[in-house]
């Protein structure tokens, strides 16, 4: 059966082909049905690899040899196992359901940019399967410069807009400087181990002794790839501006697709993050540093889509965290847990801002639960999943990155928790401005108001249902559950767990943990839907919620320190450099060649006798030398 | 007469064509220093060619060393001819147009 794991990518492509080749020909309904249609596919395509490495049958599929270099060799292999497997159904399963909504919520498009959107959708999906698909980095790499390249293309799909373009020629370049660290390391690991086959790679490394200089440096590297894809600091500021695509793009790329390639690629090296603690410690800090800052933007923020970027952030922070506590189980469950809740808030959002007329702002809007109610509800379980409140998935997840990390050390879940409570207050205060209180748009936007089609309500549903329920795969022992998750992907973290010296938490500790972290959870939620939902704070802000409402003002840090300065120092090259130096010897050329021959056109004076003259002197000339030299 | 006498006179007669040409303006000395010029070295050629001949005959009377220089006098001598029939057919043509035998009038070109 796992042969047949090539038409997983191959469906996407093909679509992505008959898309963007037949765009000026197929009509919008066409569109979508090739668009969706392919996805679909690839989901149960997904599903039935999916139980069939569940009964046991993983492996790897060579398709053909793609580099055969001397003793270099790189097939182009698939990686058919419990990792890629989980991944597979996220991506094909939520992809599914954005492309469905896609087609409602894009349909004001011309046909034509239509069938480009799913055209580029597609490519999207193809290149985040073959991320995860491959089965050595190389193959890894090709998916993940493709994922970066469709961003590009999806943020900035409304190219008529100068900001838009500007935003997606941002998300390109922080892109290109983590893929950069990902390159480095991977030419360090041919130089190294011969080979970037993961399974070649794994068994060479897992020799070497831990804290190997070596090791900490390719993963230091591949961890700035990461944090290039993954949105992490100091390459964040990308994911936020991203919300210039389309709606259901951002939730493509902030749930199934992208976002998640950093958080893949370490969990798919985690043995070489084992062997290298100094580098985990860095991911765990950085993870816990982007939570934070996140969350604490994310409180400032009126921009609904703007919110929900912030938390992505900072939950992707989280999953490091839980990476580089190695609790890589605990990483991809939240990944998936993720998955789920945040395509859902960003679909809703995506609703809400189809209903008001594409009014972003928070505080133009209140009261929507009665106009809306599908988006109200599925937005709501959105909202308490993303808080981690039990029984709904994100609090298994999240609790069991903390679990780790209180492991690890006591301020790792000191921090985690305060960025959890933060989490839990600026969902509810989004929640309790969008939905709750009066309404504060115009009589307009008031008389318009509707529930969005079937096409969009249905995902959300599906994916309510998912965020509620998704924890169940990964209930701990503690809570008398069997941890199927974990279970499943033993294989593939066997040898990091095998590695790690398990510090066990006794169970009243973490009854304690959650009991604590749920109570200022829900303490954060009641203050902050009692707090907005009657008066929502409308007004600028001053003072410190100014800061945080500017992002703590790191954008224009970056641009003062490495804009500005690379600005400068062009405009030193352009002005001296360019002019002076290399116009200049151009120039300089050309006039000496223009003055030569002005003064050699005196020579030929038109004077018959002198030319002759000229001649005789050139013959005695020509005489003396051969005669005396 | 031994053959400095000869290169004397060669050199003589091609100096004074030189400068003939070189100082005249009238088109038709000119062209008759040319002519001066080239005869200076077929008498030169002949001169050469009949000391060769005679070196190489007092060792063996048969040889004909030699004779091939007073070939080429006789190739100049075609050449000239043909020259001289071009030139002259020149200089007819430019008093045409010019009234005049004065070569610093051809430099039309220039202007």
């Amino acid at each position: 059966m796992s042969k047949l794991v090539y038409l997983v990518p191959l469906f996407p492509l093909a679509g992505f082909l008959i898309n963007g080749l037949a765009r000026k020909r197929l009509s919008k309904s066409l569109t979508g049905i090739i668009g969706s249609g392919v996805i679909l596919a690839s989901f149960i395509i997904s599903v039935v690899l999916f139980f069939d490495v569940k009964a046991g049958h993983s492996g790897v599929v060579k398709l053909f040899d793609f580099i055969n270099a001397g003793s270099l060799k790189i097939p182009f292999a698939f990686q058919v196992d419990q990792l890629s497997s989980i991944f597979l159904l996220i991506i094909t399963g939520v992809g599914f359901l954005i492309h469905l909504y896609s087609t409602a919520y894009m349909h004001e498009e011309s046909s034509e940019h239509f069938a480009r959107y799913f055209s580029y959708l597609n490519l999207f999906v193809f290149s985040m399967l073959l991320l995860v698909l491959g089965a050595n980095y190389l193959i890894m790499f090709i998916g993940w410069e493709g994922v970066g390249l469709c961003s590009y293309l999806l943020i900035g799909y409304w190219f008529k807009n100068n900001d838009y373009t500007n935003a997606a020629k941002k998300a390109f370049i922080m892109n290109r400087i983590g893929d950069f660290g990902f390159l480095l390391a991977a030419f360090w690991m041919i130089q190294q181990f011969g080979s970037l086959t993961f399974s070649d790679v794994f068994s060479k490394a897992d020799g070497m002794k831990p804290n190997d200089m070596v090791l900490v440096g390719i993963t230091l590297l591949l961890f700035l790839g990461a944090t290039g894809k993954s949105a992490q600091i100091p390459l964040y500021t990308w994911l936020p501006d991203a919300m210039a695509g389309p709606t259901p793009v951002s939730a493509l790329i902030h749930a199934a697709t992208m976002v998640t390639a950093g958080i893949y690629m370490i969990a798919r090296s985690n043995i070489l993050y084992t062997l290298a603690p100094t580098t985990q410690g860095v991911v765990a800090v950085i993870g816990l540093a982007t939570a934070i800052l996140a969350a604490t933007i994310a409180i400032r923020q009126n921009d609904i889509k703007k919110v929900l970027a912030y938390s992505t952030v900072s939950q992707l922070g989280y999953m490091f965290l839980g990476l580089g506590v190695g609790a890589y189980t605990g990483a991809v469950f939240h990944v998936m847990t993720h998955a789920f809740f945040k395509a859902l808030l960003f679909l809703g959002a995506g609703s809400v801002i189809h209903a008001m007329h594409h009014e972003q702002d928070i505080r133009n809007m209140g009261g929507l639960k009665k106009s809306l109610p599908v988006t109200h509800w599925t937005f709501l379980v959105g909202c308490i999943a993303i808080a981690g409140i039990p029984p709904l998935s994100g609090f298994f997840s999240k609790d069991e990155i903390l679990a780790a990390a209180f492991s690890r050390h006591i301020v790792y879940w000191i921090i985690g928790v305060l960025g959890a409570v933060m989490t839990a207050f600026y969902m509810f205060r989004l929640y309790a401005t969008t939905f709750l209180g009066k309404f504060r748009g115009t009589h307009e936007q008031e008389h318009h108001l509707h529930e969005s089609p079937a096409a969009m309500t249905i995902p959300l549903i599906v994916l309510a249902i998912l965020s509620a329920v998704a924890g169940f795969v990964g209930v701990p022992a503690v809570l008398g559950g069997s941890h199927h998750l974990e279970h499943f992907l033993a294989p593939v973290f066997a040898g990091s767990v095998k590695l790690q010296q398990a510090h066990p938490v006794d169970h009243n500790t973490e009854y304690m943990l959650m009991g604590a972290s749920v109570a200022l959870a829900a303490i954060a939620i009641l203050y902050a839907v009692g707090r907005f939902s009657k008066k929502p704070d409308l007004g600028e802000a001053t003072g410190f919620g100014k800061v945080l409402q500017n992002k703590w003002y790191v954008d224009e840090l970056y641009d003062s320190i490495i804009v500005k300065p690379l600005r400068a120092a062009s405009s030193v090259l352009n002005n001296i450099v360019e002019k002076l130096g290399i116009d200049g010897a151009v120039n300089g050329v050309g006039k000496l060649v223009n003055y030569g021959s002005r003064q050699l056109r005196l020579l030929q004076s038109g004077q018959v006798a002198a030319y002759i003259l000229m001649m005789v002197v050139a013959a005695l000339i020509l005489f003396i030398i051969q005669l005396f030299v | 007469m031994t053959i400095q006498h000869y290169i004397f006179l060669a050199v003589a007669l091609f100096s004074i064509g030189i400068i003939g040409v070189l100082t005249r303006r009238n088109v038709i000395i000119i062209f008759m220093c040319i002519e001066l010029m080239l005869n200076s070295v077929n008498l030169l050629l002949v001169a050469f060619s009949k000391m060769h001949h005679l070196a190489a005959a007092s060792v063996d009377a048969a040889s004909k060393a030699g004779t091939d220089g007073q070939l080429f006098v006789f190739f100049i001598m075609v050449v000239a001819a043909a020259e001289v029939s071009i030139g002259l057919a020149i200089i007819v043509m430019m008093y045409r147009n010019t009234h005049s035998v004065d070569v610093n009038f051809l430099n039309r070109l220039k202007h």
